[in-house]
C-alpha cells in the first residue's frame, strides 16, 4: 500500500522538481535596421547593454595564471563602460567556471547560450574544453570569438563559420620555436614534453617541420590534472636531452622546473607562450615548493610572445593596458594573462564597433571577416572569408630577471611549409581614449 | 503470468505513461535550458534508481557507479562511431556491455561485505577512468571522445529544438528503466534481494542463493549505470574521464540517500537534487560575488549540509518524509471527518 502511494508520488515529485528548474524564456527575433536608434538587434543585445559570456578555468589544473583572463576582459569592459560604452551600450561578461574539464564546459556553455542568452562567446578558454562546444555554438549560430587556445581547429570557416581564433596557432609557434632550436642548438639532443591533446599535436607538428628528426631523442606527454610527471622527466633525463621543447600550460612548465631540481637535471627549456608567463610561473613555483624553490629557476627559459612585452611601457598598448589594470585590477599582478585578457576585451569592443550601431550575430562575423582589424597584436590577424585563424606570428623572448625580454622583430609564417619571415610593419598606436574608434 | 504480476505490470506501465505525458507537456512548454536540465535529471535518475535497488533493496554499497557510467558512456561513443545502428540499439548495447562489466565486479563484490565492498568499488571509481589515459589512442585520454548529437527526426519539423529531443531520449530511457526496476522490485527477485539484505543466513535457510542474488542485483544496477552513462554521452555529446570522477560516484550515493534509500520515487528527488543543488549554489555564490575557489566548492558544501539535514530530520529521505507527512494529513482528515460523518448520519 505504502509502495503504491510512493510510486504515484514519483510523477508528481518529478513534475514539481522540474517545474522549479524551468525558467520562462522567450527568444527575441528582431530584425536589424540601420536606424540611428539603439535597438535590441540580437539575442544578448538591448538598447543599453551587450551581454557576452565565456567558459574559463577559474579552478582546476589550468586555473593558475589563466584564471585572471576573464577578470581582465571584464576590467576592459568596465573601462569602456566608464567611457560611454560602445554606441552607448554597456558591455557585460558572464564568466563561468568549467575547471578545464570538458564535460563541465558543455554544461556551462549550454547555460550561457540557452539561459543567459549571450550575444557571443568571447575568449572561451582551452583546447580540450572548447573542442567539445564548438559544434554546439556553431549549430546555435552564436559568434564564437577569440578562443583562448592556439589549436588549428578553430580555423575552419566552412565547418565553423562562427568561430574565430586569437592566438597564433601552435603550429606557427612550433615552427618559429623549432627554427630557433635548430639554429641555436645545432646537433644537440632535443626532448619534447607536450600536453596530450591538440595542443601537443599541433605544436609537435610545427617543431618537427624545423628540427631535424635525428636530433629529437624522446617525445613525452602529460595529462592535465595528473601532476605526477616524474616518470616522463626521468625518461627525458635518461635520454640525455640538452634541450626540452615544451607545449605546456603554466602549471606543467613549473612542474618541469621542479622535477629538474629534484633530478639535478637542468636542460635548456624552450616553452610555448601559453606556458611561459614569468609572473604566473614564479607564483606556481613558490606554491608547489612551499616557497623552497628559488624563483630565479625560471630565468633563461626561451619562449615567444604574441603581444608586446608587459614591461615595455613605451609601447602605447602596454601603457594603455597598464593604466586600465592599475585602475580596475590592482589586486592582480600585471602579467601576460592580464594583458591577454585586456587585448581580447579590446578586440571584442573593436569588432562590436565595426559591426555598426545595431549589431547582429551575422554582422559581427561579417565585420571580422572584412574590416581587417589591427590592434594590440604584434602581428595581424589572418581573418577573412577563407580564414578564421588568429595572429600570424610571435616575437622570440627570454625570461631574464623574472620578466619577459623580447628580442628581434616579430616573426610570421603560415601553417604550411612557408618560410619564417620578420614582420616589418609598425604596430598601430592605441587610441588616445582607449576605446576603439568608430569605423 | 499470475494475476498479481499482471496488476503490478499494468500499474507500473500506467504510472510510466502518466509520467510520460506529464514530461511531454513539460518539455514542450519550458525553455531550452530547462530541457537540458530535465535531460540531466533523467539520466541521473536512471543511475540513482539502479543504485537505490542495489544499496536500498539488496544492502550492497557501491562507490563505483560513476565508473560504470563511464563504461556506458564510452561504449555509446565507440559503438556509435563504429556502426550505424539506431540510437536505442546503441544505448541497449552500452547497457549490456556495462552489465557484463558489472557481472565481473559483482562476482568479486559478492565475496565482500560492508566497508570492504565500499573500498573495492572505490578503487573502481578511481582506477577505471584512468584507463582512458592508459589507452589514449583508443579512448582519447582526458580530451575524451566526441559523440555526435542525435538528430531529431524530420517528421518533427525542421526547427524542432535539439535540447527537447535530447530530453525526450533521456526521459524515455528513464521511464523504461523505471518500469523494469519497479517490476523487478515487486517480483521474486525483489523479494530475494530484500531477504538477502535483511539476513543472509535466514535467506539461505529459506533457499535463496545469497551470492547469486547479490551478483544479479549488481548486474541490474550496473546495466542502469551503463544506460545512464550512455544517455549522458548523448545529452552532453562527450565522453571524457573528467565527467566520471569519484565525486560523481559519491554524488550518486548522496542522491540515493537524499531521496530515500531503496525507493524509486526517492530516486526522482535524488536526481533533481543532483541537478538543482549545484545550479542553486552557483546562483547563490554569483549573487554574493564569492571568489571562484569558494564557488567551485560551495556545491559540495551544499550537498553536505543538505545530506546532514535530511539524515537528521528525515532519516528515510525526502520521499520517506513526504510519505509520512501525507499519511499524517490523511489520518487527520479522516479523524476530523469521522465524527461529523456520524453526526450527519
Amino acid at each position: 500500500m505504502r509502495h503504491r502511494k510512493s510510486s504515484a508520488l514519483a510523477a508528481a515529485a518529478a513534475a514539481l522538481a522540474l517545474a522549479i528548474a524551468a525558467c520562462g524564456s522567450s527568444d527575441s527575433t528582431s530584425t536589424s535596421s540601420s536606424s540611428s536608434k539603439n535597438e535590441a538587434s540580437a539575442p544578448g543585445i538591448t538598447p543599453t547593454q551587450v551581454t557576452v559570456g565565456g567558459h574559463f578555468a577559474l579552478t582546476g589544473p589550468a586555473a593558475p595564471g589563466y584564471s585572471s583572463i576573464p577578470a581582465a576582459i571584464e576590467a576592459y569592459f568596465k573601462y569602456v563602460n566608464a567611457n560611454g560604452g560602445i554606441n552607448g551600450r554597456r558591455l557585460k561578461l558572464i564568466a563561468r567556471d568549467d575547471g578545464y574539464n570538458p564535460t563541465n564546459t558543455v554544461a556551462v556553455t549550454k547555460r550561457l547560450v540557452l539561459q543567459d542568452k549571450i550575444f557571443a562567446m568571447v575568449g572561451g578558454l582551452g583546447t580540450p574544453t572548447h573542442t567539445k562546444v564548438v559544434d554546439f555554438l556553431n549549430a546555435s549560430k552564436v559568434p564564437d570569438l577569440f578562443v583562448s587556445s592556439g589549436c588549428l581547429c578553430w580555423d575552419q570557416p566552412e565547418k565553423y563559420p562562427q568561430t574565430f581564433g586569437f592566438l597564433p596557432d601552435y603550429l606557427i609557434e612550433g615552427k618559429i620555436l623549432g627554427q630557433y632550436i635548430a639554429q641555436h642548438f645545432k646537433g644537440k639532443k632535443v626532448a619534447y614534453f607536450v600536453q596530450n591533446d591538440d595542443v601537443g599535436i599541433d605544436g609537435t607538428k610545427g617543431l618537427d617541420m624545423e628540427i631535424p628528426k635525428s636530433q629529437v631523442v624522446t617525445r613525452q606527454t602529460y595529462e592535465p590534472g595528473n601532476t605526477d610527471i616524474g616518470p616522463q622527466m626521468a625518461k627525458i633525463k635518461a635520454s640525455g636531452a640538452e634541450v626540452v621543447a615544451m607545449f605546456t600550460i603554466p602549471a606543467y612548465t613549473a612542474l618541469v622546473e621542479l622535477a629538474g631540481l629534484k633530478l639535478n637535471y637542468h636542460p635548456q627549456l624552450v616553452s610555448s607562450s601559453i606556458g611561459s608567463d614569468p609572473t604566473t610561473l614564479a607564483g606556481l613555483l613558490k606554491a608547489f615548493s612551499k616557497g623552497k624553490a628559488p624563483t630565479a629557476l625560471i630565468d633563461g627559459i626561451q619562449t615567444s610572445a604574441p603581444l608586446p612585452a608587459t614591461t615595455d611601457t613605451s609601447n602605447s598598448w602596454t601603457a594603455l593596458f597598464k593604466k586600465i589594470h592599475d585602475q580596475y585590477l590592482p589586486k592582480l599582478p600585471y602579467d601576460g594573462n592580464v594583458q591577454y585578457g585586456l587585448a581580447v576585451g579590446y578586440t571584442f569592443a573593436q569588432a562590436l564597433q565595426a559591426a555598426g550601431r545595431n549589431p547582429t550575430r551575422e554582422g559581427i562575423v561579417e565585420a571580422l571577416q572584412t574590416k581587417k582589424l589591427t590592434g594590440p597584436g604584434l602581428t595581424p590577424f589572418r581573418f577573412s572569408e577563407e580564414s578564421h585563424a588568429g595572429l600570424t606570428g610571435v616575437q622570440l623572448a627570454e625570461i631574464k630577471g623574472g620578466v619577459l625580454v623580447p628580442r628581434g622583430k616579430p616573426l610570421t609564417t603560415d601553417d604550411g611549409d612557408g618560410a619564417i619571415t620578420p614582420y616589418d610593419t609598425a604596430q598601430p598606436q592605441a587610441p588616445a581614449n582607449g576605446v576603439p574608434p568608430a569605423t | 503470468m499470475t494475476g498479481v504480476a499482471r496488476v503490478t505490470l499494468a500499474r507500473n506501465l500506467a504510472i510510466a505513461a502518466a509520467a510520460g505525458v506529464g514530461l511531454w507537456v513539460l518539455t514542450s512548454t519550458v525553455s531550452a535550458y530547462a530541457n537540458v536540465q530535465i535531460a540531466t535529471m533523467a539520466y541521473y535518475f536512471v543511475a540513482v534508481a539502479g543504485l537505490t535497488v542495489l544499496t536500498g533493496q539488496n544492502g550492497q554499497v557501491s562507490l563505483g557507479h560513476g565508473a560504470l557510467m563511464a563504461v556506458g558512456a564510452y561504449a555509446t561513443a565507440k559503438i556509435g562511431e563504429a556502426v550505424t545502428w539506431p540510437l536505442a540499439a546503441v544505448l541497449a548495447a552500452a547497457a549490456l556491455l556495462t552489465a557484463i562489466a558489472g557481472l565481473l565486479v559483482g562476482a568479486a563484490a559478492a565475496r565482500l561485505r560492508g566497508p570492504y565492498l565500499a573500498g573495492a568499488t572505490l578503487a573502481l571509481a578511481v582506477g577505471l577512468p584512468a584507463l582512458a589515459t592508459r589507452f589514449s589512442d583508443f579512448l582519447g585520454a582526458s580530451n575524451g571522445l566526441t559523440v555526435a548529437p542525435p538528430i531529431p527526426p524530420a517528421s518533427l519539423g525542421a526547427t524542432f529544438p535539439l535540447e527537447r529531443w535530447q530530453a525526450w531520449i533521456a526521459c524515455a530511457g528513464a521511464l523504461i528503466a523505471y518500469v523494469l526496476l519497479a517490476n523487478l522490485m515487486r517480483s521474486g527477485y525483489g523479494r530475494a534481494f530484500r531477504a538477502v539484505r535483511d539476513d543472509e543466513i535466514a535467506a539461505q535457510l529459506a533457499g535463496y542463493h545469497v551470492a547469486r542474488t547479490q551478483v544479479v542485483a549488481f548486474v541490474v544496477s550496473a546495466a542502469c549505470a551503463g544506460l545512464a552513462g550512455g544517455l549522458l554521452a548523448v545529452v552532453t555529446s562527450v565522453a571524457a574521464p573528467g565527467a566520471f570522477t569519484l565525486t560523481l560516484s559519491v554524488a550518486l550515493l548522496t542522491g540515493v540517500i537524499l531521496g530515500g534509500l531503496g525507493s524509486l520515487a526517492g530516486a526522482v528527488w535524488g536526481a533533481a537534487a543532483l541537478v538543482l543543488l549545484p545550479s542553486w549554489s552557483d546562483d547563490l555564490s554569483g549573487a554574493l560575488s564569492l571568489s571562484s575557489n569558494v564557488q567551485a566548492n560551495l556545491a559540495l558544501a551544499f550537498y553536505g549540509l543538505v545530506l546532514i539535514a535530511v539524515i537528521l530530520v528525515a532519516p528515510h529521505g525526502l520521499q520517506g518524509a513526504l510519505g509520512k507527512a501525507i499519511g499524517r494529513m490523511w489520518d487527520q482528515r479522516r479523524r476530523g471527518r469521522a465524527p461529523r460523518k456520524e453526526e450527519e448520519e
